[in-house]
């Protein structure tokens, strides 16, 4: 019988880990991209946009990503189109990481005080002058705690691409714990990986937080 | 020559009508100050022209720029009317002199230096050339003010309104903003202004006009206008008042 050594199980859910940290940052690149559109839409001046905005939003927010993986996952075969796990779990995290940004976000745009618009209006600025000049650079300072702080959720959320067999950290924490039969040892390195990944970026976004409230 | 010219402007929240009608007309240099009770329309009417309250009835013009009902398109107008805030209103993010400049730049497609240029003299003429870098949450409510009141300038208007400009300051530090206001009335500029201080109204405008319930209840100059007031509305709003 094959047997594992400490460093083996170790070496192979870091190895793993590679894909949880490279899905996690493209789920939020690509979600900050599409959140972004999906904030500039929920606060636009088209009554139209605001609502479709808000449906795509309370969709994404009012359902399991679990759900949202299985939909695309098993779903889009059903219409013909072949998705991998990898491109599954990509396009899942992607909308939902977006509709999460776009909620956080749009917060943070109404925080900008009325005086703010009425100002930069009475300036003689159209409305994307305003919000690029003028709104869009207040809210981003507002929105840095609270959006380094959701990167932590998109981690862990990561995890749940396992279930339809994309091979991240707890993926391979599964199939090494079937090989070693050590679930306890093999799940707690898994655990103790997600959180050297989570706890800075939390620490982070509550120095971040302590700061930008006293500063300007 | 009349500069801005209101006819029957109407204004309403849902059923509740703030503005019954007014008429106004304000000549170029004309330094003219709408007073009343809080509520008596006032701050309303001073943001009809300049489009931040939308109105309902009745036209404006300012300087051969029509506003009408339903017009959207307020660019040109507000190239001709500046405004000063109550709360100041100056970009966090930006420093003084970039404060200045924004408008200019965005609005009007200035190159930067000229309009970093436009925006020097715009500080020095209200005293803060020293304080170009400054951003605003380092300065004073009055300095504050002050740079409201360049940013305004900057985009050089035909007429400036001021908003209560001094009832969110301190008491030591109301003078050094009426002093700006008194030059730039010296100087010719047009200004409407809104405010409580009536020493100030009487001694720096040519007209002032009492407002009551959504209307103009009086107007003139004011020597004449708070020694023989007309009516029992404005009796007893000058009665009231304190001429400090």
């Amino acid at each position: 019988m094959l047997s594992f050594t400490f460093w083996d199980i170790l070496s192979n859910l870091l190895l793993a880990a590679r894909w949880t940290v490279l899905l996690s940052l493209i789920a939020f690149v690509c979600g900050g991209v599409v959140g972004l559109l999906v904030l500039l839409a929920r606060v636009s001046r088209s009554a139209v946009l605001r609502k479709l905005s808000g449906y795509y939003i309370e969709a994404f927010q009012g359902t399991p990503l679990l759900m949202q993986l299985f939909l695309i996952f098993f779903g889009l075969p059903l219409v013909g189109i072949e998705v991998t796990a990898w491109l599954a779990a990509v396009l899942a995290l992607t909308l939902f990481t977006s509709a999460f940004l776009a909620e956080i976000w749009r917060g943070c745009v109404e925080a900008v005080p009325r005086g703010q618009w009425e100002a930069s209006e009475s300036l003689g600025m159209t409305y994307f002058e305003q919000m690029r000049h003028v709104v869009l650079p207040q809210a981003l300072r507002i929105s840095i705690p609270p959006t380094v702080g959701f990167s932590v959720q998109v981690i862990k959320g990561t995890a749940l691409t396992s279930i339809i067999g994309f091979v991240e950290v707890t993926r391979a924490g599964t199939m090494i714990t079937n090989a070693t039969f050590q679930p306890f040892l093999v799940y707690g390195l898994v655990a103790l990986i997600y959180f050297v990944l989570c706890f800075p970026l939390s620490f982070y976004a509550k120095r971040l937080e302590r700061r930008l409230h006293v500063a300007r | 020559m009349s500069l801005v010219k209101l006819q029957g402007i109407r204004k309403s929240y849902g059923s509740n009508e703030v503005l019954k009608g007014i008429d106004l007309t304000v000549n170029e240099g004309q330094v003219v100050a709408l007073i009343g009770r809080s509520g008596s329309g006032k701050s309303t009417l001073l943001r009809t022209i300049n489009g931040l309250e939308e109105i309902n009835g009745g036209a404006l013009e300012v300087d051969g720029e029509m506003l009408r009902p339903g017009h959207t398109n307020l660019r040109a107008l507000r190239m001709k009317v500046g405004m000063v805030f109550q709360q100041f209103n100056l970009f966090p993010h930006l420093s003084a002199i970039e404060n200045v400049m924004l408008a200019p730049v965005v609005v009007k497609k200035q190159n930067k230096a000229e309009a970093r240029e436009v925006a020097a003299a715009c500080l020095a003429k209200v005293g803060l050339a020293d304080k170009e870098k400054s951003y605003p949450d380092q300065l004073s409510g009055g300095q504050q003010q002050r740079v409201a009141i360049a940013r305004a300038l900057a985009m050089q208007p035909r007429v400036l309104l001021c908003d209560e400009i001094t009832s969110a300051l301190d008491p030591e530090l109301v003078n050094e903003v009426l002093n700006v206001v008194r030059k730039l009335a010296e100087e010719g500029m047009t200004l409407i202004l809104v405010t409580h201080e009536m020493r100030f109204a009487r001694d720096v405008c040519d007209n002032l006009v009492f407002m009551h319930g959504g209307k103009i209840r009086e107007q003139g100059e004011p020597e004449q206008l708070f020694a023989a007031p007309a009516t029992a509305e404005l009796s007893q709003f000058v009665g009231s008042v304190a001429f400090h």
